[in-house]
């Protein structure tokens, strides 16, 4: 029997893997030291699950363990590379590089540092959502500190070429920062083969709790220094004080185990689903993906629909699939994904995008009902949708005045 | 968001979708919105010769609050005669659905497009069209 509701909504958050929470329960009840506690038994046994876990995230993304910082998530952690690098080499230079379609975690944090004096510059993408490598560098300056470009985008799942982009960052002896958060342990992330110098990414992304990510920060060729957000006991290298989250750490650590030794089946097994989705959704007439179809993580589809709007089309099926839309109806200003627009989308086109990502637990059935249940409401939509009836009719959508609300 | 349990069901069994001959002369037709807002209403309504209405017919691209606004609009204008119809406020549709703040803007929507198409068979029928007040919400 398919058990209802159906989630497909990866990009926002993954359910915990049962291995990861049973490897985390002993780290609350009877090993619950404070890994900072250096002279009795519970601390050096806290202390050395955070030295295995440190090993193991290290481990999924070819760093070394003393690279990792542990921070309360990935927002967190663009906060720390971005405004720490701001501050710590401020005598070097003001200019930051980083791209319209980047998370609000990066692109606030940017806008922030304007305030403080900081130079940005935002970088558009075109259609598939890619940057252009010649605008890269022809944007670089002498006072460039800071290149930060996501791996890859939550939204459409697009990947942006990090080895050229963090070859152009190094050429002009800039850092390069890069928001993994939906890459690491979908797809092989490697620090020393990407050229990454700092990189954030989070646990609950990929199987493992909330409230624990982590930062990269690379030790050699060249060394980073990032200067603290959160003063207080210096742990972390200096670079994020606050008690270790012990568990959520533990947890992290199992999470990135299984995706490292899992991976190379499950892009196979999840690349398979999501394009008997796409291809099956895509048989709608007037369906376009968006994004990158090459260039994109395995288990993302972002889907226009045209002429249904992404919110009324979720009522059709959110209470039993769950997925994310680029409409923002609910919203007091009606905008429809920032990202989406970037990539050129109408507002009409965006306001018409579902989001869907899969996961570990997502199985065939499941997108086999997803598929159904989506088909049949876009249909049932389009016979009420006024703009369907025009488009039948040979209407140019374009040549109506519409009045704007 | 929670839907209201009349949204939900005028959604699912919408009332009155379709289109009347817009080129009739006694049918009025109302079309609201833009599609870079994310919704767009039209609704039509049929005139007899009292003035009295006697069909009205919808098709809204939007969120469930718009459909569900546009699908009651239709119920509530058949029946009426057109001044009644004029008479029908924003606020009686967020009532009746029960429709949270940040969907009042459908509500506006639909008594917006009963107006446009009252007007509409209006000045086809050589009358004048109603100078409306800007509607506050939007």
């Amino acid at each position: 029997m398919l058990k209802l509701p159906i989630y497909l909504d990866n990009n926002a958050t993954t359910p915990m893997d049962p291995r990861v929470l049973e490897t985390m329960t002993p780290f609350f009840l009877e090993h619950f030291g404070n890994a900072a506690s250096r002279n009795h038994a519970f601390g050096w046994e806290a202390e050395g699950a955070v030295d295995m876990a440190r090993e193991q995230v290290a481990k999924l993304i070819g760093a070394d363990a003393k690279e990792i910082i542990f921070t309360s998530g990935a927002t967190e952690a663009d906060n720390l590379a971005i405004k720490g690098v701001f501050e710590m080499y401020a005598s070097k230079g003001n200019h930051i590089i980083t791209v319209t379609t980047e998370h609000k975690a990066v692109l606030d944090t940017c806008k922030h540092l304007e305030k403080l004096g900081a130079e940005i510059t935002y970088l558009s993408v075109n259609s598939e959502g890619l940057i252009d490598l010649q605008e890269l560098e022809a944007a670089m300056k002498p006072t460039t500190i800071l290149v930060a470009v996501m791996y890859a985008n939550n939204e459409t799942g697009t990947i942006q070429p990090v080895k050229e982009i963090s070859a152009i960052a190094k050429k002009h002896g800039a850092l390069f920062f890069t928001d993994a958060t939906q890459a690491v342990g979908k797809i092989p992330v490697n620090v020393l083969q990407d050229g990454i110098d700092i990189m954030a990414f989070s646990a609950h992304k990929m199987y493992g709790p909330k409230g624990i990510g982590a930062l990269y920060v690379r030790r050699k060729n060249p060394r980073v220094k990032v200067t603290a957000q959160i003063d207080g006991g210096g742990h972390e290298r200096g670079m994020r004080s606050g008690t270790l989250n012990v568990p959520g750490i533990v947890g992290f650590g199992k999470a990135c185990e299984l995706c490292r030794l899992e991976m190379e089946e499950e892009i196979k097994r999840i690349s398979k689903l999501r394009d008997k989705l796409e291809t099956e959704l895509l048989k709608l007439e007037e369906a376009y993906v968006n994004g990158s179809r090459q260039q994109r993580l395995p288990h993302v589809s972002n889907i226009s629909f045209k002429y249904v709007e992404g919110e009324g089309l979720m009522m059709g099926f959110n209470k039993n699939i769950a997925l994310s839309s680029g409409s923002a109806c609910t919203s007091a200003s009606l905008e429809p994904s920032y990202v989406l627009k970037a990539l050129g989308l109408g507002d009409d086109l965006a306001h018409s995008s579902l989001r869907f990502g899969l996961g570990r637990f997502t199985t065939e059935e499941q997108i086999d009902y997803t598929i159904k249940a989506i088909s049949d409401t876009v249909l049932k939509l389009r016979e009420m949708s006024p703009l369907w009836e025009m488009y039948k009719e040979g209407i140019d959508l374009n040549t109506i005045e519409w009045a704007h609300h | 968001m929670a839907y209201s349990e009349k949204v939900i069901d005028h959604y699912q069994n919408p009332k009155n979708v379709g289109t009347l001959d817009k080129n009739q002369k006694n049918v009025g037709t109302g079309l609201v919105g833009a599609p870079e807002c994310g919704d767009v209403m039209r609704l039509q309504i049929e005139v007899n010769a009292d003035g009295m209405i006697t069909d009205a017919k919808f098709k809204t691209f939007g969120c469930g609050s718009a459909i569900a606004s546009s699908s009651l609009a239709t119920e509530w204008l058949k029946g009426k005669s057109v001044d009644q119809a004029l008479k029908i406020d924003n606020m009686d549709i967020v009532e009746e659905l029960n429709l949270p703040p940040v969907k009042i803007h459908c509500s506006v929507l639909a008594e917006d497009a009963i107006k446009a198409a009252i007007n509409d068979y209006r000045t086809k029928n050589g009358m004048e069209a109603i100078q409306f007040d800007e509607s506050v919400v939007h």
